[in-house]
């Protein structure tokens, strides 16, 4: 009987859990360790963040869900990897540290045969003066990277509402809170759905809404921006996100490093140099992502995390590392079975995998700051992901095969993404955007790099109802009930 | 509504001056339902026939 371990339980992790469960469950061993009692289908934090949904709503509990699906579930944070096992034993091992089932604090090691690192990432709100410490926002700013911020950003929020009813005017703040920050999406979405919010409670000539990017033009959203076919033009994400802010009297800041925040004050960077403060009452900004600070160890016990690790704590993968200038960026670059190659049973996936570089053309400042989004790789393609690395190790269990079997490229697989522009059963919006692949290839794609017929992107009431399908649809499938397997990442 | 309501708070010059701003008709079917009924069925599709080529 083989043992795989999976750690995190996020969109990434949970697929490849409950796929593995299906497919080899009954024969084999799957174990899942995650420091979170509650399984959050995110997308729907925006809501939440607006006072549209409550945190129960777009959570549920994870233990029941594994009980009946027969994965050992483990309420823990993983800590090390020891690859090659200890002096005692060969047997490869992580440590894990729990944060719930009445073991806080208890340490255990576990072996493994299989591991898969979707520990997703650790939100660095430290990285910016002010914005927070390790995984939690400041007092200054909220964010809504997990549903408890998103909660008490809606407290925040009704709060500023409530002295606008007041008659006294407000200035809203949303973006980025660093010059290295991906998910921008989130950002994109929270921006609209407060100006909605607001709109709705008619008092929108009393907000004053601008958005903060390390985008060095609005449409970016971390892959160097989209092209699509509309209205009998190729159209760039650029001209179709300018027009959504600029219809709602929004504004926008541009290439922005925040460097420092304070109580109702940002002071940020930008990329020509200049250092400049915007005020607000409210602001949102998110949080630089980087690795969860995984270590290895070898069998001697000597620290090996530089070896399985990008200096971002991403775990490396079958990526090309080679440091290499933008002109010589490939798709090839990309990894494709998301194999360690120094350990073939340890894979990563979902934002766990280490990039080999970002996907926008990089930037600085003259003061030689780095100015960029990183790549997103949330939502669909973590799923792909999850679903591609279980396949992989299930016809490896099964002797199919030594090498993995199945592939998730991001340079071979497209994203659908459906940003909220607002809620309302009738009156609600959003942008659904479709981009294919998800890696431009110039070579195969010239101009854009992209399928333009893959590659799409409309606003309207249509992908609102997909939006909202989608929220009760992945946590259908999420909570693996009847036909949770008809439903594709 | 005026034909030149929707461009109103545009400051001449300012970032939005350069923006596409979308008109009465334009803004009426994104929230019109028998023609986002249509939409519906377009987008599912597109995204099912990006599903099936992003599987490997």
């Amino acid at each position: 009987m083989a043992r795989v371990i999976i750690m995190g339980g996020g969109v990434s992790g949970h697929t490849a859990a409950s796929f593995l469960a299906k497919w080899i469950g009954k024969k084999h061993e799957i174990i899942v360790v995650t420091p979170n009692a509650l399984w959050n289908w995110i997308p729907s934090n925006i809501w939440v963040g607006v006072g549209d949904m409550s945190k129960s709503e777009v959570t549920f509990p994870l233990a029941p869900v594994y009980k009946k699906a027969g994965i050992d579930f483990r309420q823990a944070k993983a800590v090390s990897i020891n690859p090659e096992g200890k002096e005692s034993s060969d047997d490869a091992f992580i440590t894990i540290e729990y944060t719930g089932q009445d073991k806080e604090e208890q340490r255990e090691e576990i072996t493994y045969d299989y591991l898969i690192n979707a520990t997703g990432p650790q939100l660095n709100f430290q990285a910016t003066d002010g914005l927070g410490t390790a995984g939690h926002s400041g007092d200054h700013t909220v964010s809504v990277c997990s549903a408890d911020h998103a909660v008490h950003a809606s407290q925040e929020l009704k709060i500023c509402i409530e002295k606008m009813k007041a008659g006294e005017r407000q200035t809203f703040l949303i973006g980025t809170g660093h010059g290295m920050c991906t998910c921008q999406g989130a950002a994109f979405e929270y921006i609209f759905n407060i100006e909605h919010k607001i709109k709705q409670e008619g008092l929108r000539e009393l907000a004053d809404i601008t958005y903060i990017t390390n985008e060095s033009f609005l449409g970016d959203f971390g892959m160097g921006g989209i092209h699509f076919n509309t209205g009998g033009y190729t159209t760039s994400s650029k001209i179709f996100a300018e027009s959504l802010y600029a219809e709602r009297g929004m504004s926008w800041i541009l290439g922005a490093h925040i460097n420092k925040v304070e109580e109702g004050k940002v002071t940020y960077e930008t990329l020509d140099g200049e250092i400049n403060e915007q005020e607000f009452d409210f602001a949102m900004l998110i949080p630089p992502f980087g690795g969860v600070g995984l270590k290895a160890y070898g069998k001697d016990g000597v620290d090996i995390t530089e070896t399985i690790f990008a200096p971002n704590g991403f775990m490396k993968v079958d990526a090309d590392y080679t440091p290499k200038p933008y002109e010589e960026w490939k798709p090839s670059d990309w990894p494709r079975t998301l194999q360690n190659q120094d350990y073939k049973n340890i894979f990563a996936v979902g934002i766990a995998f280490a990039p080999p570089h970002i996907i926008s053309k990089p930037m600085s400042s003259p003061n030689g700051t780095p100015i960029n989004p990183t790549p997103p790789r949330t939502g669909m393609p973590s799923a792909m992901m999850g679903k591609a690395v279980a396949m992989s190790i299930r016809d490896m269990i099964n002797d199919v095969s030594i090498e993995p079997t199945h592939t998730a490229s991001m340079a071979e697989m497209g994203a659908a993404c459906v940003a909220s522009a607002g809620k309302g059963i009738f009156k609600g919006t959003a942008a659904a955007m479709t981009v294919y692949p998800i890696i431009p290839n110039f070579e195969k794609y010239p101009g854009t790099g992209r399928d333009n017929n893959g590659t799409t992107g409309e606003i309207g009431l249509a992908a609102h109802w997909i939006k909202h399908i989608l929220h009760f649809g992945f946590l259908w499938k999420a909570q693996m009930k009847p036909g949770w397997t008809l439903i594709p990442e | 509504m005026s034909k030149s309501d929707h461009i109103k708070h545009i400051e001449p010059y300012s970032p939005q001056f350069g923006a596409m701003i979308p008109g009465k008709f334009q803004k009426f079917l994104r929230t019109c339902v028998l023609w986002q009924l249509v939409r519906f069925v377009a987008i599912n599709i597109r995204m099912t026939i990006l599903i099936l080529k992003s599987h490997h």
